[in-house]
């Protein structure tokens, strides 16, 4: 244990002289936290709208006037030629456009009904989207307003008036740093962990460095620990910093427990390291290490969940994700942090993940060899 | 007692066969030295006796414990020195040796006397980083490192690559003290001089051994008569020195062409300038020598 001691000590004296990862390590956090909080936005603001309306009258006014008064929407032209708005979409002017027919005000109270176009630019798939709802809850409101403006059409009541009211959950305002925030962290301490550990013991090699220890008593478990040990520290460290950032800039909820938060961290770091050990294994260079931690890191992030719901992902992409342990990272912490979840809660992901790590170290443990053949 | 047995190690890299059926033995406390060109399998050899690669066919036992069965134990009683400089760049002198005795169980106070030697000399740059020492200071820190656990056996691969005559011809005194302790020294170098430095040396070429003995013995089994020979014109010289009727081999020395014939003549010396004046050579001088341990190295690789 003693030895264990030793080359812990060994790698912080190391760590802490290096003037450029120490830095790397502190900075990246803070600065990625920042800017994919602020900037990773799923909100949509000033949508290009253009409104065709051939009926001009009070009612097809009024609806025009919601749009422009919504921020969501800016009305860029209006017109009178469906072609023309349709080339607009096209020439990808305007993302939305609505189209009032004729006799719209008097279908509305005569007929009790009328209908309006809504023919959206679904080149980016989620703007379309979140323009479908935004003009969807305008043109509801809109129906209120009319039906309570005009006596004559509460008496005969338009079909199914059942009126649907909703609030967020967990995140009332519907604020998407909320939201973020502690996704990032999970996919940055991952990051900062995985690659700090394939490299630095892929350095040992090309330093010829692992050879010098080789010839040494040292045993496998400890060279193992020696570099288990400081690399888990620091990324209880970075976690530390990186919750202490969510909650003063941020003001992100931390409903659960904080003891939970830091026992999971604590039980997950040991899957991305055991990766980043996995990944030195059977790496010659730094550059090796640094393109295949790269390319697993990168699949973990993009299929975490935290860009896309991972339940709108196909079926075998949800199974794989069995596989990414970032995805139960993003998963646990916001059900902890934004739900306030227990450890019953949340034990169908810390135990996975207790097993995960194991797992991956096992086999880290395992394909490490200090007898070459 | 024979401290490093190796039995008819064999190890192939693809079709490249480094080490061919190697045998021979090295003395408990003798400095012996494995003398050969780069690719003569040297590195291989000591890889393997040092526990780190293990080898295809034979089998090699140090202080009788096998390297591959007893790697463990081995590794205690071990001192490797790589050819290259293989300690941490980011870490003083100081830092590096106390890392190395403690990870021995042992510290630099306990065999303080087995280094004392060398680490005088480190001792005043003892914070300083060991990336930014000089080629011989390194190779001395090197060394230390390789010596603070008080090995009983000391595997050195190539110590006097990149180091300058000044601090090569001082490593290799303190290799010589070294031997007091009664440390073993394996010690390979491409440097054919450095031969005469060790009690007995192998000459390796193509992972097989040429020659086996001490650096005397070797040098006296040249049976040919042997002369150095220098003129204006070098390159001419030796082309035509290989013409010349007698002639066994010749190649450059140094300074001079070294010219073996493959018989006594007499006057050979008046021959030789005979036929180079017969040659337009100018400024010539011919002087009968005593060959080297390369002069035999190079007949030995000529006549396989």
């Amino acid at each position: 244990m003693r030895t264990v001691l030793y080359l812990v000590q060994k790698e912080f004296l190391q760590i802490f002289r290096n003037k450029t990862m120490l830095p790397l390590m502190l900075v990246m956090p803070i600065f990625q936290m920042l800017l994919l909080s602020f900037a990773a936005n799923y909100e949509v603001k000033d949508l290009k709208m253009r409104i065709i309306d051939l009926d001009l009258s009070g009612a097809s006014r009024a609806l025009c006037s919601k749009f422009s008064a919504s921020p969501n929407f800016k009305i860029l032209a209006s017109g009178f030629s469906a072609a023309e708005g349709m080339e607009s979409i096209a020439r990808d002017e305007i993302d939305i456009l609505l189209q009032i027919p004729p006799h719209f005000e008097r279908d509305l109270l005569r007929e009790g009904h009328a209908g309006v176009a809504l023919t959206l630019n679904a080149i980016n798939a989620t703007k379309a989207g979140l323009a479908n709802g935004y003009a969807g809850g305008i043109l509801r409101d809109f129906n209120a307003q009319y039906v309570s403006e005009n006596p004559v059409l509460t008496a005969t009541p338009p079909n199914g008036l059942i009126e649907v009211t909703y609030s967020n959950w967990y995140n009332p305002r519907l604020d998407y740093k909320t939201f973020m925030v502690p996704g990032i962290l999970g996919e940055i301490v991952s990051l900062i962990i995985c690659f700090l550990t394939a490299l630095n013991i892929v350095r040992e090699r090309e330093m010829g460095t692992i050879e010098q220890l080789n010839v040494t008593p040292i045993r496998k478990w400890q060279f193992i620990l020696g570099k288990f040990i400081p690399f888990w520290i620091i990324s209880l460290f970075i976690m530390t910093l990186g919750l202490t950032i969510g909650k003063l800039v941020f003001d992100i909820p931390l409903l659960g427990s904080l003891w939970l938060v830091f026992g999971f961290t604590a039980a997950f770091m040991p899957c991305v390291l055991g990766l980043g050990f996995l990944i030195s294994n059977f790496a010659e260079t730094q550059q090796q290490a640094m393109f295949t931690a790269w390319f697993f890191i990168l699949i973990f992030i993009l299929m975490c969940g935290l860009f896309t719901p991972i339940e709108s992902m196909p079926e075998w992409a949800q199974k794989a994700d069995v596989l990414n342990p970032i995805a139960y990272f993003v998963q646990f912490m916001r059900m902890v942090l934004l739900k306030g979840a227990n450890f019953q809660d949340v034990k169908g992901i810390f135990y996975p993940v207790l097993v995960y790590g194991i797992g991956v170290n096992a086999l880290a443990i395992w394909t490490y060899r200090k007898q070459v053949a | 007692m024979q401290a490093i047995e190796v039995q008819q190690i064999t190890k192939s890299y693809g079709d490249l066969k480094a080490l061919d059926e190697l045998t021979f033995s090295v003395a408990s406390g003798e400095l012996f030295g494995l003398i050969g060109p780069d690719g003569a399998g040297k590195t291989s050899l000591l890889r393997i006796l040092a526990t780190l690669i293990v080898p295809d066919k034979g089998s090699a036992r140090i202080q009788q414990h096998d390297v591959v069965g007893d790697y463990k134990y081995l590794r205690n009683i071990l001192g490797y020195m790589p050819g290259r400089f293989s300690l941490y760049q980011d870490l003083s002198i100081e830092e590096n040796l106390a890392f190395f005795a403690s990870v021995f169980g042992t510290s630099i106070a306990d065999n303080y006397h087995l280094i004392q030697d060398i680490y005088v000399q480190l001792e005043p740059f003892r914070k300083r980083r060991a990336g930014a020492l000089s080629g011989g200071m390194k190779q001395k820190l090197a060394l230390c490192c390789a010596l603070i656990h008080k090995p009983e056996v000391l595997l050195l691969d190539e110590p006097g690559t990149g180091v300058d005559p000044v601090s090569r011809k001082e490593f290799w005194d303190m290799l010589k003290r070294l031997k007091e302790w009664g440390i073993t020294i394996l010690v390979s170098t491409p440097n054919m001089d450095e031969a005469e430095l060790c009690d007995r040396v192998g000459l390796l070429h193509k992972g097989k051994l040429l020659a086996l003995d001490t650096p005397a013995n070797i040098r006296n089994s040249y049976d040919k008569p042997l002369y150095e020979v220098r003129s204006q014109d070098m390159y001419r010289l030796i082309g035509d020195l290989r013409q010349m009727p007698g002639a066994y081999s010749c190649y450059a020395f140094g300074e001079y062409a070294h010219l073996t014939l493959l018989h006594p003549i007499d006057g050979a010396e008046i021959t030789i300038l005979q036929y180079l004046e017969s040659r337009q050579h100018r400024d010539m001088e011919v002087r009968a020598t005593r060959a080297g341990v390369e002069d035999c190295f190079i007949a030995s690789t000529l006549d396989q």
